[in-house]
Protein backbone atom coordinates (compact mmCIF):
# COMPACT_ATOMS: atom_id res chain seq x y z
CA UNK A 1 0.00 0.00 0.00
CA UNK A 2 2.54 2.44 0.98
CA UNK A 3 5.07 1.61 -1.88
CA UNK A 4 2.48 3.06 -4.48
CA UNK A 5 3.46 6.82 -2.31
CA UNK A 6 6.79 6.90 -2.68
CA UNK A 7 7.36 10.19 -0.39
CA UNK A 8 4.87 8.08 2.12
CA UNK A 9 7.93 5.23 2.01
CA UNK A 10 10.73 7.62 2.33
CA UNK A 11 8.74 9.11 5.37
CA UNK A 12 8.74 6.28 6.71
CA UNK A 13 11.83 5.04 6.04
CA UNK A 14 13.99 8.64 7.15
CA UNK A 15 11.65 8.03 10.36
CA UNK A 16 12.84 4.67 11.05
CA UNK A 17 16.26 5.74 10.28
CA UNK A 18 15.79 8.37 13.08
CA UNK A 19 14.06 5.87 15.27
CA UNK A 20 17.58 3.45 14.86
CA UNK A 21 19.26 6.03 15.06
CA UNK A 22 18.34 7.25 18.48
CA UNK A 23 18.33 3.72 19.48
CA UNK A 24 22.06 3.22 19.02
CA UNK A 25 22.75 6.62 20.62
CA UNK A 26 20.86 5.38 23.71
CA UNK A 27 23.05 2.17 23.51
CA UNK A 28 26.09 4.48 24.01
CA UNK A 29 25.30 6.08 26.50
CA UNK A 30 24.38 2.68 28.21
CA UNK A 31 28.03 1.35 27.32
CA UNK A 32 30.15 4.46 27.80
CA UNK A 33 29.22 4.22 31.93
CA UNK A 34 29.93 0.14 32.30
CA UNK A 35 33.14 -1.51 32.66
CA UNK A 36 35.88 -2.24 31.17
CA UNK A 37 36.40 1.23 29.51
CA UNK A 38 38.84 0.80 26.53
CA UNK A 39 40.97 3.24 27.11
CA UNK A 40 43.86 2.40 24.80
CA UNK A 41 41.69 2.07 21.90
CA UNK A 42 40.16 5.28 23.03
CA UNK A 43 43.54 7.22 22.89
CA UNK A 44 44.38 5.41 19.17
CA UNK A 45 41.10 6.91 17.97
CA UNK A 46 42.40 10.45 19.60
CA UNK A 47 45.54 10.19 17.77
CA UNK A 48 43.45 8.72 14.32
CA UNK A 49 41.21 11.84 14.14
CA UNK A 50 43.08 14.61 16.12
CA UNK A 51 46.84 14.57 14.49
CA UNK A 52 45.62 12.77 11.06
CA UNK A 53 42.83 15.58 10.48
CA UNK A 54 45.41 18.74 11.53
CA UNK A 55 46.95 19.12 8.58
CA UNK A 56 43.49 19.12 6.62
CA UNK A 57 41.83 21.22 9.15
CA UNK A 58 44.70 23.82 9.34
CA UNK A 59 44.59 24.39 5.25
CA UNK A 60 41.10 24.54 5.37
CA UNK A 61 41.16 27.59 8.76
CA UNK A 62 43.95 29.31 6.57
CA UNK A 63 41.92 29.42 3.33
CA UNK A 64 38.60 30.31 4.85
CA UNK A 65 40.78 33.13 6.51
CA UNK A 66 42.54 34.22 3.59
CA UNK A 67 39.20 33.93 1.35
CA UNK A 68 36.93 35.45 3.30
CA UNK A 69 39.38 38.66 4.46
CA UNK A 70 39.70 38.96 0.25
CA UNK A 71 36.12 38.95 -0.50
CA UNK A 72 35.07 41.24 2.61
CA UNK A 73 37.87 43.91 1.82
CA UNK A 74 36.48 46.06 -0.74
CA UNK A 75 33.16 46.58 0.45
CA UNK A 76 34.32 47.56 4.00
CA UNK A 77 36.73 50.13 2.15
CA UNK A 78 33.64 50.95 0.10
CA UNK A 79 32.13 52.33 3.34
CA UNK A 80 35.12 52.95 5.53
CA UNK A 81 34.63 50.59 7.53
CA UNK A 82 38.11 48.51 7.15
CA UNK A 83 39.05 48.90 10.73
CA UNK A 84 36.54 46.34 11.64
CA UNK A 85 37.51 43.99 9.75
CA UNK A 86 39.46 41.67 12.65
CA UNK A 87 36.40 42.22 14.76
CA UNK A 88 34.16 41.04 12.17
CA UNK A 89 36.42 38.50 11.05
CA UNK A 90 37.04 37.02 14.26
CA UNK A 91 33.48 37.26 15.54
CA UNK A 92 31.95 35.27 11.81
CA UNK A 93 34.75 32.54 12.11
CA UNK A 94 34.82 31.71 16.09
CA UNK A 95 30.64 31.62 16.05
CA UNK A 96 29.58 30.31 13.06
CA UNK A 97 31.58 29.81 9.94
CA UNK A 98 34.98 28.10 11.39
CA UNK A 99 32.83 25.63 13.58
CA UNK A 100 30.36 25.07 10.34
CA UNK A 101 33.27 24.42 7.70
CA UNK A 102 35.68 22.72 9.94
CA UNK A 103 32.87 20.32 11.12
CA UNK A 104 31.64 19.63 7.31
CA UNK A 105 35.26 19.10 6.56
CA UNK A 106 36.07 16.34 9.73
CA UNK A 107 32.59 15.13 8.78
CA UNK A 108 34.17 14.01 4.98
CA UNK A 109 37.60 12.95 6.71
CA UNK A 110 36.23 11.78 9.75
CA UNK A 111 32.58 10.40 9.48
CA UNK A 112 33.07 8.55 5.84
CA UNK A 113 36.18 6.76 7.55
CA UNK A 114 34.70 5.50 10.47
CA UNK A 115 31.43 3.93 7.97
CA UNK A 116 33.94 2.68 5.77
CA UNK A 117 36.24 0.62 8.73
CA UNK A 118 33.21 -0.45 10.36
CA UNK A 119 31.17 -1.16 7.59
CA UNK A 120 34.36 -3.41 5.96
CA UNK A 121 35.05 -4.78 9.56
CA UNK A 122 31.30 -6.05 9.52
CA UNK A 123 31.38 -7.41 6.19
CA UNK A 124 34.52 -9.34 6.49
CA UNK A 125 33.43 -10.67 9.86
CA UNK A 126 35.85 -9.23 12.19
CA UNK A 127 33.24 -7.64 14.29
CA UNK A 128 31.95 -11.08 15.01
CA UNK A 129 35.65 -12.08 15.53
CA UNK A 130 35.90 -9.62 17.96
CA UNK A 131 33.11 -10.78 19.84
CA UNK A 132 33.81 -14.39 19.77
CA UNK A 133 37.71 -13.44 21.52
CA UNK A 134 35.10 -12.09 24.37
CA UNK A 135 35.28 -8.31 23.29
CA UNK A 136 32.53 -6.20 23.38
CA UNK A 137 32.22 -4.74 19.86
CA UNK A 138 29.90 -2.16 20.36
CA UNK A 139 32.21 -0.40 23.35
CA UNK A 140 35.22 -1.29 21.43
CA UNK A 141 34.65 -0.04 17.94
CA UNK A 142 31.71 2.38 18.63
CA UNK A 143 32.06 3.91 22.08
CA UNK A 144 35.91 4.90 21.53
CA UNK A 145 34.93 6.45 18.31
CA UNK A 146 32.03 8.45 19.35
CA UNK A 147 33.64 9.85 22.47
CA UNK A 148 37.03 10.48 20.31
CA UNK A 149 35.11 12.50 17.62
CA UNK A 150 33.15 14.67 20.38
CA UNK A 151 36.18 15.41 22.04
CA UNK A 152 38.76 16.08 19.17
CA UNK A 153 35.99 18.13 17.59
CA UNK A 154 36.30 21.11 19.37
CA UNK A 155 39.74 21.09 19.16
CA UNK A 156 40.21 20.54 15.81
CA UNK A 157 37.70 23.64 15.73
CA UNK A 158 39.78 25.71 17.89
CA UNK A 159 43.23 25.40 16.28
CA UNK A 160 40.98 26.20 12.97
CA UNK A 161 39.44 29.43 14.17
CA UNK A 162 42.87 30.49 14.91
CA UNK A 163 44.63 29.52 11.29
CA UNK A 164 41.66 31.19 10.03
CA UNK A 165 42.11 33.81 11.90
CA UNK A 166 46.06 34.19 11.10
CA UNK A 167 45.30 33.48 7.29
CA UNK A 168 43.00 36.69 7.79
CA UNK A 169 45.84 38.89 9.61
CA UNK A 170 48.53 38.25 7.04
CA UNK A 171 45.49 39.91 4.11
CA UNK A 172 45.55 42.76 6.12
CA UNK A 173 49.22 43.00 6.94
CA UNK A 174 50.16 42.59 2.81
CA UNK A 175 47.49 44.82 1.69
CA UNK A 176 46.56 47.04 4.36
CA UNK A 177 49.86 47.66 6.51
CA UNK A 178 48.69 45.94 9.68
CA UNK A 179 50.34 44.62 12.28
CA UNK A 180 50.15 41.01 13.63
CA UNK A 181 49.88 42.40 16.69
CA UNK A 182 47.80 45.53 15.94
CA UNK A 183 45.12 43.06 14.34
CA UNK A 184 45.47 40.36 17.23
CA UNK A 185 45.23 43.02 19.87
CA UNK A 186 41.49 43.90 17.52
CA UNK A 187 40.82 40.69 17.52
CA UNK A 188 40.76 39.80 21.27
CA UNK A 189 38.91 43.26 22.01
CA UNK A 190 36.39 42.33 20.11
CA UNK A 191 35.99 38.50 21.25
CA UNK A 192 33.95 37.95 24.41
CA UNK A 193 32.93 35.11 26.34
CA UNK A 194 29.28 35.00 24.50
CA UNK A 195 31.42 34.37 21.57
CA UNK A 196 33.51 31.06 22.59
CA UNK A 197 31.34 29.63 24.91
CA UNK A 198 28.26 28.70 22.75
CA UNK A 199 30.65 27.76 19.70
CA UNK A 200 32.43 25.53 22.00
CA UNK A 201 29.87 23.52 23.38
CA UNK A 202 28.17 23.68 19.80
CA UNK A 203 31.77 22.04 18.62
CA UNK A 204 30.81 19.36 21.17
CA UNK A 205 27.59 18.50 19.71
CA UNK A 206 29.02 18.67 16.00
CA UNK A 207 31.59 15.64 17.26
CA UNK A 208 28.96 13.58 18.56
CA UNK A 209 27.06 13.75 15.63
CA UNK A 210 29.89 12.91 13.39
CA UNK A 211 30.81 9.99 15.69
CA UNK A 212 27.29 8.90 16.19
CA UNK A 213 25.97 8.43 12.44
CA UNK A 214 29.38 7.39 11.05
CA UNK A 215 29.59 4.12 13.76
CA UNK A 216 25.84 4.13 13.26
CA UNK A 217 26.43 3.56 9.29
CA UNK A 218 28.88 1.83 9.18
CA UNK A 219 28.02 -0.85 12.21
CA UNK A 220 24.59 -1.75 10.42
CA UNK A 221 25.64 -1.83 6.99
CA UNK A 222 24.26 -4.57 4.72
CA UNK A 223 26.66 -7.31 3.37
CA UNK A 224 28.60 -6.73 0.79
CA UNK A 225 31.85 -4.17 -0.60
CA UNK A 226 28.10 -2.03 -2.23
CA UNK A 227 27.58 -1.98 1.15
CA UNK A 228 30.54 -0.38 2.55
CA UNK A 229 30.84 2.39 -0.08
CA UNK A 230 26.96 3.08 0.84
CA UNK A 231 27.99 3.20 4.65
CA UNK A 232 30.72 5.67 4.08
CA UNK A 233 28.64 8.00 1.96
CA UNK A 234 25.63 8.09 3.79
CA UNK A 235 27.59 8.56 6.76
CA UNK A 236 28.71 12.15 5.15
CA UNK A 237 25.54 13.32 3.40
CA UNK A 238 23.50 12.49 7.00
CA UNK A 239 26.22 14.08 8.99
CA UNK A 240 25.93 17.00 6.95
CA UNK A 241 22.58 17.36 7.08
CA UNK A 242 22.45 16.79 10.71
CA UNK A 243 25.73 19.37 11.62
CA UNK A 244 22.86 22.13 9.66
CA UNK A 245 20.21 21.37 12.20
CA UNK A 246 22.24 21.16 15.15
CA UNK A 247 23.70 24.76 13.96
CA UNK A 248 20.45 25.91 13.64
CA UNK A 249 18.93 24.64 16.93
CA UNK A 250 22.19 26.10 18.54
CA UNK A 251 21.85 29.48 17.10
CA UNK A 252 18.59 29.41 18.18
CA UNK A 253 19.45 27.94 21.83
CA UNK A 254 21.82 31.36 22.19
CA UNK A 255 20.29 33.95 20.49
CA UNK A 256 17.32 33.25 23.59
CA UNK A 257 20.21 33.04 25.84
CA UNK A 258 22.05 35.52 25.20
CA UNK A 259 19.74 38.18 23.17
CA UNK B 1 43.91 -43.34 9.00
CA UNK B 2 40.72 -45.76 7.92
CA UNK B 3 37.26 -44.15 8.14
CA UNK B 4 35.97 -46.42 10.61
CA UNK B 5 38.48 -46.29 13.03
CA UNK B 6 38.92 -42.60 13.00
CA UNK B 7 35.09 -43.14 13.75
CA UNK B 8 35.49 -45.60 16.60
CA UNK B 9 38.40 -43.52 18.06
CA UNK B 10 35.50 -40.69 18.95
CA UNK B 11 33.11 -43.99 20.48
CA UNK B 12 32.06 -43.91 24.39
CA UNK B 13 33.49 -40.10 24.81
CA UNK B 14 31.59 -37.46 26.20
CA UNK B 15 29.69 -34.89 24.16
CA UNK B 16 31.52 -31.54 23.93
CA UNK B 17 28.22 -30.36 22.37
CA UNK B 18 25.17 -31.42 22.26
CA UNK B 19 22.10 -29.52 20.14
CA UNK B 20 18.57 -31.07 20.56
CA UNK B 21 15.53 -29.40 18.48
CA UNK B 22 17.16 -26.09 17.27
CA UNK B 23 14.75 -23.85 15.08
CA UNK B 24 15.78 -20.42 13.21
CA UNK B 25 14.35 -18.74 11.05
CA UNK B 26 14.18 -15.50 9.37
CA UNK B 27 10.88 -13.55 8.97
CA UNK B 28 9.46 -16.34 6.83
CA UNK B 29 12.46 -17.98 5.94
CA UNK B 30 12.80 -21.00 7.94
CA UNK B 31 16.52 -22.27 8.04
CA UNK B 32 17.00 -24.68 10.70
CA UNK B 33 13.98 -26.99 11.53
CA UNK B 34 14.67 -29.44 14.35
CA UNK B 35 18.16 -29.78 14.06
CA UNK B 36 20.02 -32.18 16.40
CA UNK B 37 23.34 -32.55 16.69
CA UNK B 38 26.50 -34.09 18.79
CA UNK B 39 30.13 -33.28 18.87
CA UNK B 40 32.10 -35.85 21.29
CA UNK B 41 35.74 -35.13 22.68
CA UNK B 42 38.59 -35.23 20.25
CA UNK B 43 35.98 -35.74 17.87
CA UNK B 44 36.55 -34.04 14.17
CA UNK B 45 32.62 -33.50 12.67
CA UNK B 46 32.30 -32.24 9.39
CA UNK B 47 29.04 -30.31 8.49
CA UNK B 48 28.77 -30.65 4.55
CA UNK B 49 25.41 -29.16 2.93
CA UNK B 50 24.18 -26.75 0.12
CA UNK B 51 25.42 -23.13 0.24
CA UNK B 52 22.22 -21.22 2.01
CA UNK B 53 21.84 -24.32 3.90
CA UNK B 54 22.45 -22.53 7.04
CA UNK B 55 25.61 -24.15 8.24
CA UNK B 56 27.20 -20.89 9.57
CA UNK B 57 23.84 -20.16 10.64
CA UNK B 58 24.56 -23.18 12.91
CA UNK B 59 27.89 -22.56 14.16
CA UNK B 60 26.68 -18.99 14.81
CA UNK B 61 23.97 -19.98 16.98
CA UNK B 62 26.17 -22.40 19.01
CA UNK B 63 28.92 -19.90 19.55
CA UNK B 64 26.22 -17.25 20.71
CA UNK B 65 26.58 -14.82 17.38
CA UNK B 66 23.27 -15.36 16.81
CA UNK B 67 19.79 -16.64 18.93
CA UNK B 68 18.08 -19.58 18.09
CA UNK B 69 14.11 -18.74 17.92
CA UNK B 70 13.75 -22.50 20.14
CA UNK B 71 15.82 -25.75 21.09
CA UNK B 72 18.67 -26.31 22.85
CA UNK B 73 22.36 -25.96 23.07
CA UNK B 74 24.68 -26.95 25.42
CA UNK B 75 28.87 -26.96 24.90
CA UNK B 76 31.01 -27.63 27.69
CA UNK B 77 27.91 -28.56 29.62
CA UNK B 78 26.47 -25.45 29.85
CA UNK B 79 23.16 -24.28 28.17
CA UNK B 80 24.04 -20.95 26.57
CA UNK B 81 21.04 -19.38 25.44
CA UNK B 82 20.62 -19.01 29.57
CA UNK B 83 24.45 -17.87 30.03
CA UNK B 84 24.88 -14.15 31.03
CA UNK B 85 27.17 -12.14 28.92
CA UNK B 86 30.49 -12.62 31.70
CA UNK B 87 29.68 -16.13 31.62
CA UNK B 88 29.36 -16.35 27.65
CA UNK B 89 32.63 -14.41 26.88
CA UNK B 90 34.56 -17.17 29.79
CA UNK B 91 32.61 -19.77 27.89
CA UNK B 92 34.32 -18.68 24.31
CA UNK B 93 37.70 -18.44 25.68
CA UNK B 94 37.17 -22.43 25.39
CA UNK B 95 35.66 -22.07 21.71
CA UNK B 96 38.53 -21.48 18.89
CA UNK B 97 36.47 -19.71 15.79
CA UNK B 98 38.50 -19.93 11.95
CA UNK B 99 36.22 -17.85 9.63
CA UNK B 100 35.96 -17.81 5.94
CA UNK B 101 37.77 -15.04 5.12
CA UNK B 102 40.23 -15.58 8.42
CA UNK B 103 38.34 -12.39 10.07
CA UNK B 104 41.79 -11.31 10.79
CA UNK B 105 41.72 -6.89 12.28
CA UNK B 106 43.06 -5.05 8.97
CA UNK B 107 44.28 -2.59 11.55
CA UNK B 108 46.39 -4.47 13.53
CA UNK B 109 49.69 -6.05 12.73
CA UNK B 110 49.84 -9.94 13.09
CA UNK B 111 51.39 -9.45 17.23
CA UNK B 112 48.44 -7.14 17.81
CA UNK B 113 45.96 -9.70 16.62
CA UNK B 114 47.39 -12.83 18.41
CA UNK B 115 47.20 -10.43 21.57
CA UNK B 116 43.94 -9.54 21.17
CA UNK B 117 42.61 -12.50 22.54
CA UNK B 118 45.24 -12.75 25.06
CA UNK B 119 44.57 -9.75 26.22
CA UNK B 120 40.65 -9.75 26.71
CA UNK B 121 40.54 -13.69 28.82
CA UNK B 122 44.22 -13.15 30.02
CA UNK B 123 44.42 -9.71 30.72
CA UNK B 124 46.57 -10.47 34.25
CA UNK B 125 49.46 -12.55 32.11
CA UNK B 126 52.57 -10.77 31.97
CA UNK B 127 54.31 -9.17 28.67
CA UNK B 128 56.89 -12.41 28.51
CA UNK B 129 54.69 -14.80 28.81
CA UNK B 130 52.45 -13.00 26.27
CA UNK B 131 55.54 -12.74 23.84
CA UNK B 132 55.93 -16.10 24.19
CA UNK B 133 52.36 -17.64 23.64
CA UNK B 134 52.28 -15.36 20.30
CA UNK B 135 55.57 -16.93 19.30
CA UNK B 136 54.48 -20.07 20.16
CA UNK B 137 51.13 -19.76 18.09
CA UNK B 138 53.26 -18.28 15.14
CA UNK B 139 54.94 -21.22 15.20
CA UNK B 140 52.80 -23.68 15.25
CA UNK B 141 51.36 -22.37 11.81
CA UNK B 142 54.99 -22.05 10.83
CA UNK B 143 55.10 -18.27 10.27
CA UNK B 144 57.04 -16.61 12.75
CA UNK B 145 58.54 -14.15 10.63
CA UNK B 146 55.15 -12.16 10.14
CA UNK B 147 54.96 -11.03 13.64
CA UNK B 148 55.62 -7.41 12.85
CA UNK B 149 53.33 -7.24 9.11
CA UNK B 150 49.94 -6.09 8.70
CA UNK B 151 47.27 -8.89 7.35
CA UNK B 152 47.53 -6.88 4.06
CA UNK B 153 50.61 -8.19 3.32
CA UNK B 154 50.08 -11.77 3.57
CA UNK B 155 49.12 -14.11 0.96
CA UNK B 156 45.36 -15.81 1.38
CA UNK B 157 46.70 -18.66 2.74
CA UNK B 158 48.87 -16.88 5.16
CA UNK B 159 46.21 -14.97 6.83
CA UNK B 160 44.36 -18.16 6.39
CA UNK B 161 47.26 -19.72 9.15
CA UNK B 162 47.34 -16.18 10.86
CA UNK B 163 43.44 -17.02 11.85
CA UNK B 164 44.41 -19.98 12.83
CA UNK B 165 47.26 -19.21 15.24
CA UNK B 166 44.81 -16.59 16.66
CA UNK B 167 42.01 -19.25 17.09
CA UNK B 168 44.71 -21.59 18.76
CA UNK B 169 46.17 -19.22 21.30
CA UNK B 170 44.10 -19.73 23.91
CA UNK B 171 44.33 -23.69 23.65
CA UNK B 172 40.54 -23.73 23.06
CA UNK B 173 38.51 -27.11 23.78
CA UNK B 174 36.93 -27.12 20.61
CA UNK B 175 37.26 -25.22 17.11
CA UNK B 176 34.76 -24.31 14.52
CA UNK B 177 36.19 -23.92 11.22
CA UNK B 178 33.57 -22.05 8.97
CA UNK B 179 34.72 -22.95 5.24
CA UNK B 180 38.56 -23.88 6.14
CA UNK B 181 39.74 -24.53 2.85
CA UNK B 182 37.68 -22.24 0.47
CA UNK B 183 39.61 -20.17 -1.95
CA UNK B 184 42.82 -20.92 -1.44
CA UNK B 185 44.50 -23.01 -4.27
CA UNK B 186 44.74 -27.14 -3.56
CA UNK B 187 48.33 -27.08 -2.13
CA UNK B 188 47.80 -24.52 0.58
CA UNK B 189 44.23 -26.23 0.70
CA UNK B 190 45.96 -29.25 1.54
CA UNK B 191 48.39 -27.39 4.08
CA UNK B 192 45.70 -26.02 5.80
CA UNK B 193 43.81 -29.41 6.18
CA UNK B 194 47.27 -30.63 7.53
CA UNK B 195 47.74 -27.91 10.32
CA UNK B 196 44.01 -28.51 11.22
CA UNK B 197 44.92 -32.65 11.95
CA UNK B 198 48.34 -31.41 13.61
CA UNK B 199 46.03 -28.63 15.75
CA UNK B 200 43.88 -31.65 16.86
CA UNK B 201 46.55 -34.19 17.45
CA UNK B 202 48.69 -31.46 20.10
CA UNK B 203 45.87 -30.22 21.77
CA UNK B 204 43.21 -33.17 21.88
CA UNK B 205 40.79 -30.76 20.16
CA UNK B 206 37.09 -31.20 19.03
CA UNK B 207 36.07 -29.58 15.90
CA UNK B 208 33.75 -28.94 13.92
CA UNK B 209 33.89 -28.31 10.17
CA UNK B 210 32.02 -26.98 7.96
CA UNK B 211 33.11 -27.62 4.37
CA UNK B 212 32.23 -28.13 0.69
CA UNK B 213 35.09 -29.44 0.26
CA UNK B 214 35.18 -33.34 -0.39
CA UNK B 215 39.18 -33.33 0.20
CA UNK B 216 38.79 -32.05 3.29
CA UNK B 217 36.25 -34.13 4.37
CA UNK B 218 37.74 -37.73 3.55
CA UNK B 219 41.12 -36.44 5.61
CA UNK B 220 39.62 -34.61 8.88
CA UNK B 221 35.96 -36.36 9.35
CA UNK B 222 35.60 -39.01 11.80
CA UNK B 223 32.02 -38.09 11.40
CA UNK B 224 29.82 -36.22 8.56
CA UNK B 225 26.52 -34.56 8.92
CA UNK B 226 24.86 -33.88 5.74
CA UNK B 227 22.27 -30.55 6.85
CA UNK B 228 20.12 -31.04 3.76
CA UNK B 229 16.05 -29.79 4.21
CA UNK B 230 16.34 -27.15 6.66
CA UNK B 231 17.99 -30.40 9.21
CA UNK B 232 20.33 -32.80 9.66
CA UNK B 233 19.14 -35.22 6.82
CA UNK B 234 21.99 -37.45 7.21
CA UNK B 235 25.41 -38.59 9.24
CA UNK B 236 28.04 -41.31 8.86
CA UNK B 237 31.55 -41.91 8.18
CA UNK B 238 32.72 -40.60 4.55
CA UNK B 239 32.83 -44.14 3.40
CA UNK B 240 29.25 -44.48 4.44
CA UNK B 241 28.04 -41.27 2.60
CA UNK B 242 29.87 -41.29 -0.22
CA UNK B 243 28.62 -44.75 -0.91
CA UNK B 244 25.45 -43.67 -0.19
CA UNK B 245 22.23 -45.19 -2.58
CA UNK B 246 20.61 -42.33 -1.59
CA UNK B 247 20.74 -39.63 -4.76
CA UNK B 248 20.76 -36.39 -2.52
CA UNK B 249 23.79 -37.78 -0.09
CA UNK B 250 25.73 -39.18 -2.92
CA UNK B 251 25.33 -35.70 -5.08
CA UNK B 252 27.84 -33.99 -2.46
CA UNK B 253 30.58 -36.22 -3.20
CA UNK B 254 30.62 -35.99 -6.63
Amino acid sequence: MVGNFPIAANLISFFTEIGALSHFAGRFFKELFSRPFEFREFLRQCYQMGNKSLVLVGITGFILGLVFTLQSRPTLLEFGAVSWMPSMISISIVREIGPVIIALICAGRIGSSIGAELGSMKVTEQIDAMEVSGTNPFKFLVVTRILAATLMLPILILIGDLVAVIGSALVENVKGDVSFLLYFNQVFEALEYSDLLPATIKSFFFGFAIGLVGCFKGYNSSKGTAGVGKAANSAVVFTSLLLFVLDFIAVFVSDVIYG
Amino acid sequence: MDDSVKYKATLGKSPVISIKGLNKSFGENVVLNDFNMEIFEDENLVLMGKSGSGKSVLIKCVIGLMEPDSGTIEVLGRDIITLKQQEMDELRAEIGFLFQGSALYDSMTVRENLEFPLRRHRNKMNGNKTKDLVMEALENVGLAHTLDLMPAELSGGMQRRIALARALILKPKIIFYDEPTTGLDPITAKEIILLMLDVQKKYNTSSLIITHDVDCARVIANRIILLYEKTNYAEGTFTELSTSSDPKVKAFFK
